[in-house]
Formats: structure tokens, C-alpha cells, sequence
């Protein structure tokens, strides 16, 4: 019985959800008094790779090769169930971002592993093994337990903080068979140009605004205070629904959840759906000119007045605060 | 080109949470149910789009007691052409999985198309894992579904773009925003719904996780009102007392 967890690379480094889900393996391991071992994909060096090792996770399985470059969930799927066979694994972690929902169920459903999905506390495991999530959209938290031999747990990013803990960490190269997978999928990659945009789905400050705006003219402003910042930008659900802002913007419900150090929310009234998907930010702060808005409810701090008055005050007062703190 | 959707039975999104039994059950006395949005909005109606310009059926099936059956008529109003219902009191979502697996096994969909998650489990488990089940091709968080030829041609956003992938048919998929666009069942669609038999099979329990308890997130302090003209006093606060700046 040992801990498996899984991360990719991007762009040769592991990235903040896969450091969070490194220490949390390194962590499940402890309590479990066993060893932990990273299953880990892409095209990174060794030296990158033991980063693992200052967050308590000595062995890492590197799995470099070109069927991997694509993401098929299937062959991903099954080099995961490969590396747990090698190791004897029998908790598998990941985070449950898009890859992890593409193949923590799969290999859920194949390995008869029980899954918690979005895993937001380290499992209580004196008689029995259970974890906390989110359900209902984050208006209550659910304890599963998984009641199998085999576990599966996926880690809800910016949620349970990394430790450090230095140990050695040694490298070791695995392909678990990959080499002779075929992909079934044809996968081409479409980019955009990103250079200066920061990832909403991963961003620590978030700035988003709603219909209080009134019309795309006036985002201006808003991508001022986001830059002033190193915030991305996101919007609430009819201003992408009328074209002012772009779809991937939309977070809430029916958008994308997001759950950042810093949300600021500009001319937006708060709807529960709205707050599904950003009720996990650690700090809500509220522009509104109505006082009596759902959201202030649901804020840390709060502005009462208008934003075309108050987001240049605010861009202003974080340009000053930056000169004098640089 | 015959397509399965999933769908399920969830509260109104407005709902205001509550459990009875000791928190052990979701008090449902009083709750308004929907389709889940996802699998409503963007899942069936692409299906539906679909089979409107390609010829073939569309099929919904949900995993649920005999109370589920007003939204299975809402999706037989909006156009789905069959429904079923699968008599079980899922635990899990592997349970309800397997119940649809089971189902889809000899049936020969070209598609079978999930939700993204639902919103009140928001597990975004049951696509994948009927997708495990089948041994079949799994597209997760789909933005877009197009048919050419004999494959089907699915959009994906990654960070900075997005995937295109292609695959034989069957697969599985899960829908996201931009799939499609909401449509509301017209009377005709109604009064078709009334008459549509909604075949019931009887299913099987197994399920591999289960909630102990639930609980309330503890309540938010009340929020800190800041002078408008003072935005230094809110840098100030956000960098010494939240610490997020
Ligand atoms: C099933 C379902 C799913 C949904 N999913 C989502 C979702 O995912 N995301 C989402 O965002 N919505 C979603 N919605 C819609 C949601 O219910 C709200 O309608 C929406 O969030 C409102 O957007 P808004 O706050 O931008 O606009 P409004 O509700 O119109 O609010 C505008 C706000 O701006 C303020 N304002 C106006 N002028 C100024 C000014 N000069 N300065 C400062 N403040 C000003 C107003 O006081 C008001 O509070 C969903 C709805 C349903 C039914
Ligand atoms: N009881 C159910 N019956 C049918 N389909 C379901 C059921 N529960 C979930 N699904 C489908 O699986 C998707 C993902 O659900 P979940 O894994 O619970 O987030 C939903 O959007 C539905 O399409």
C-alpha cells in the first residue's frame, strides 16, 4: 500500500496545482505511514522534476515520450494504472483540474477505485478513510467516505497549501508501455495569442465585472486595474452572453469556477450563480453602486458608489502602493 | 446518427441548502428540481441540433426514482425522441455509471454525451467513468461537436487556445459552455412529451464511495465597508490584513 500521485509538466515545470497535489501525496503518505512516489509527464529535466523532493516526495517516475504530447485521456489513463501497478499503489492523487476530471473517473470506474473528486481536506483515516468537498455549488461541504481497497482522490487546486518538507528526491525514467499505445484521437492544437494574458482558470487575482459597466467601450478601465495588478480578467454571465467580453471569461455556474487569493467583483449584483463559481476565492472584494447588491454579502470588503468613479481611484491607489513597495 | 444523453435531476439553483437526519440527507422538502443545466443547455440541445440536420434519434436516459420523471418530460419537450429511466436510488457516481454502461452496452449510440458536472455533486465523474466502463474514447469539458463523415470532431479550450480532436465514433463527452444555446420547449413539444413512453429498467446497486455527513460552510463575517474616496485604505487592507497583495 502506497501513494501515487500524478502531474504534468508545463512547459518543463510543475506548476502550482501540481505541487499542491505533490505535497498533499506526501502528506496522505504520512498518514498512512507508507512511501509516495510522482508519477510525472512532459518534457522536463531532472533537475525540475526534484522540486518534488522539497515537498517531501523522494521517487519520481519521469514518463517523457511523443504519444504523450497529445493529451488522449485513455493512454494517460491507463500510464497512470501502469505506475501504480509498478509501485504498488493503492491512493492515487491528482488535481482535479481539466486533466484530472479526464482521467481520475476512468480510472476510477476501470480500477473499481472509489473517487473524491475535488478534495478539499486531508482524509481522516482512523477507522475508515474519508475527505471533505464542495457540493452544491459550494453551499455545503460533503464527508466521503471511499469505501474500497483501491482510493482515488482529486485535489480542488488553491485549496489545501502546499508544505515543504526537504527530503532526496531521485529521478527515474518510466515509460510504462506508452511507447506502443496508439492514439485512436487526431489532436491539433489552436493557440491564441497570449503573450501578457494571465490564465483565468489559474490566476491568484482575479478582477471581473458585470452589465454595471454598461457596454465593452468602458473595459478600458478594467484591464487597467487588472494589469496594474497582474490580475486576469473575467466577467459575469450576460456580459459574455451579449458579446461584450469573450466566452472563457464567464465564470459562475455555468461558466468556469474559479477559487483565487483576490476576486474583485466591479458592477456585478452577486446572483447565486455568479457566486457558485467564485464563492471559493479567499478574498471578495465588491464595487457596487447599490448598497443593498447580493454580493456585499458574500464580500470581504466592500465600495459602495460608482465604479466609473471608484476602479481609476483604486487603479491609482495600487500604482502608488507599488512604487513605494518595489 | 443515434445519440445517448445523460441527464440528471438537480435542485433549482436558487435553493437554499438545508439536511435533515442527524446532516446526513439533503432536505429536499419544498425544492424545486431542474435538469441539470449543463446536460440541459448544452448537452441535449447539441444532440438535438444534431440529429435535426444529420437524420437518427435522440435518447435520454437518467439514473433516479420514479420522482425524477418531470424532468425527463421537460427533455422530452425540448425534442429528445426516447427516454429512460433507470430505477435506482444512485449512492454514487460510479453506481450510476454502471447503470448507464449497462444499458448502453449492446444499444450501438454513435454518442453518448454527459453534462460537465452536475451542480449540486459537482463531481464531473459520470462521463469518464461510463467512458472507463465502455472502453471507449473520452472527451472531457467539450466546447463543440461537429459530425464529418464518418468521425466526430470535437473542440476543447486549453490555455491559450483551443484542442481539436477527432475521433472514430462511438465515444463519450462531456459538455461545457459554448456547445450550444439554451432553447425552451415550445406547446407542440409539450403536448408530444405527454404522450412519449419513458421506458423504466430496473438497475443494480454497487457503489464504491458514500457520504458520511454533511455540513454548512461556516458563515462569512459581515463585509467591511470602505470610504470611496479612501481606495489607499482598501491597497492598505488587502496588503497587511487579507495579505493578498
Ligand atoms: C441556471 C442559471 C445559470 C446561470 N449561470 C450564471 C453564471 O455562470 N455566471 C453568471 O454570472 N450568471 C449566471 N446566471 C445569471 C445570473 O442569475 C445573473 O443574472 C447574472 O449573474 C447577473 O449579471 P450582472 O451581475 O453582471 O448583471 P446585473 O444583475 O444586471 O447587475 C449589475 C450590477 O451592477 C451594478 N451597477 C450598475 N451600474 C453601476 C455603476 N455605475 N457602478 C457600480 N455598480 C453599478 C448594479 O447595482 C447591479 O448590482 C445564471 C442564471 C441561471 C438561471
Ligand atoms: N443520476 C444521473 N442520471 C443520468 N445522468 C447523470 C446522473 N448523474 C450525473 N449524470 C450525468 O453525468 C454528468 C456529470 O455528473 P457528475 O459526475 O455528478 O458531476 C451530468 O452532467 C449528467 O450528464
Amino acid at each position: 500500500m502506497s501513494v501515487l500521485v500524478f502531474a504534468q509538466t508545463s512547459k518543463g515545470i510543475l506548476k502550482k496545482n501540481a505541487i499542491e497535489a505533490i505535497s498533499y501525496g506526501a502528506q496522505v503518505a504520512a498518514l498512512l505511514n507508507t512511501n509516495v512516489t510522482l508519477l510525472a509527464t512532459g518534457t522536463a529535466t531532472a533537475e525540475s522534476l526534484q522540486v518534488a523532493g522539497s515537498f517531501g516526495v523522494a521517487k519520481v517516475l519521469h514518463a517523457n515520450h511523443t504519444n504523450l504530447n497529445a493529451f488522449d485521456s485513455q493512454i494517460y489513463s491507463q500510464l497512470v494504472m501502469n505506475a501504480a501497478e509498478k509501485t504498488g499503489a493503492s491512493v492515487i492523487i491528482l488535481s482535479h483540474d481539466a486533466t484530472g476530471k479526464a482521467i481520475a473517473p476512468r480510472i476510477s470506474a476501470i480500477l473499481k477505485a472509489g473517487l473524491v473528486s475535488g478534495a478539499i481536506s486531508l482524509p481522516a483515516v482512523s477507522g475508515g478513510f474519508s475527505i471533505k468537498k464542495n457540493v452544491f455549488s459550494g453551499k455545503a461541504i460533503a464527508e466521503y467516505s471511499i469505501n474500497t481497497e483501491k482510493k482515488i482522490i482529486s485535489l480542488l487546486p488553491n485549496s489545501v497549501p502546499p508544505i515543504q518538507k526537504q527530503v532526496s528526491c531521485e529521478v527515474e525514467n518510466f515509460l510504462g508501455g506508452v511507447e506502443e499505445t496508439i492514439s485512436l484521437l487526431k489532436i491539433e492544437t489552436k493557440t491564441h495569442d497570449t503573450s501578457g494574458e494571465i490564465n483565468l482558470p489559474e490566476a491568484e487575482l482575479v478582477v471581473s465585472a458585470g452589465r454595471g459597466m454598461k457596454g465593452p467601450e468602458n473595459w478600458g478601465m478594467i484591464e487597467e486595474l487588472a494589469k496594474t495588478i497582474g490580475a486576469a480578467t473575467a466577467c459575469s454571465r450576460p456580459v459574455s452572453d451579449i458579446g461584450w467580453r469573450p466566452h472563457h471569461e464567464h465564470v459562475g455556474q455555468t461558466g468556469i469556477a474559479i477559487r483565487p487569493n483576490l476576486y474583485i467583483a466591479v458592477g456585478i449584483s452577486g446572483a447565486i450563480q455568479h457566486l457558485a463559481g467564485v464563492n471559493g476565492s479567499k478574498v471578495i472584494v465588491v464595487v457596487n453602486k447599490d448598497a443593498e447588491a447580493p454580493f456585499f454579502k458574500a464580500a470581504d470588503y466592500g465600495v459602495v458608489g460608482d465604479a466609473f468613479e471608484i476602479v481609476p481611484k483604486l487603479t491609482a491607489a495600487f500604482k502608488q502602493f507599488k512604487s513605494q513597495n518595489s | 446518427m443515434d445519440i445517448l444523453v445523460c441527464i440528471s435531476q438537480v435542485p433549482d439553483t436558487t435553493t437554499k441548502i438545508s439536511f435533515i437526519d442527524n446532516n446526513s440527507k439533503f432536505n429536499d422538502d419544498k425544492v424545486t428540481f431542474i435538469v441539470n443545466p449543463y446536460d440541459e443547455w448544452y448537452a441535449l440541445v447539441r444532440a438535438l441540433e444534431l440529429k435535426e440536420t444529420l437524420g437518427g434519434s435522440v435518447t435520454v436516459i437518467t439514473v433516479g426514482n420514479a420522482s425524477v420523471e418531470p424532468i425527463i418530460r421537460k427533455a422530452l419537450a425540448i425534442g429528445a425522441d426516447n427516454a429512460v429511466r433507470i430505477d435506482l436510488d444512485a449512492v454514487d457516481s460510479f453506481e450510476t455509471a454502471s447503470a448507464i454502461a449497462t444499458y448502453a452496452k449492446n444499444k450501438n449510440f454513435n454518442i453518448i454525451l454527459a453534462g460537465k458536472e452536475t451542480i449540486d455533486y459537482n463531481g464531473s465523474e459520470v462521463g469518464g467513468m461510463i467512458a472507463g466502463l465502455l472502453n471507449l474514447p473520452f472527451v472531457s469539458l467539450a466546447t463543440k461537436l461537429e459530425i464529418v463523415g464518418d468521425h466526430a470532431v470535437v473542440e476543447i479550450d486549453i490555455e491559450g487556445g483551443v484542442e481539436v480532436i477527432t475521433s472514430k465514433m462511438p465515444l463519450v463527452l462531456s459538455a461545457a459552455k459554448g456547445m450550444a444555446e439554451a432553447r425552451i420547449p415550445n406547446m407542440r413539444g409539450i403536448m408530444a412529451a405527454r404522450t412519449k413512453t419513458i421506458e423504466v429498467v430496473a438497475g443494480q446497486s454497487n457503489n464504491l464511495v458514500s457520504v458520511k455527513s454533511f455540513e454548512l460552510p461556516a458563515p462569512k463575517s459581515a463585509v467591511k465597508l470602505i470610504n470611496p474616496e479612501n481606495m489607499e485604505e482598501l491597497v492598505q487592507l488587502l496588503h497587511s490584513e487579507a495579505k493578498v497583495i
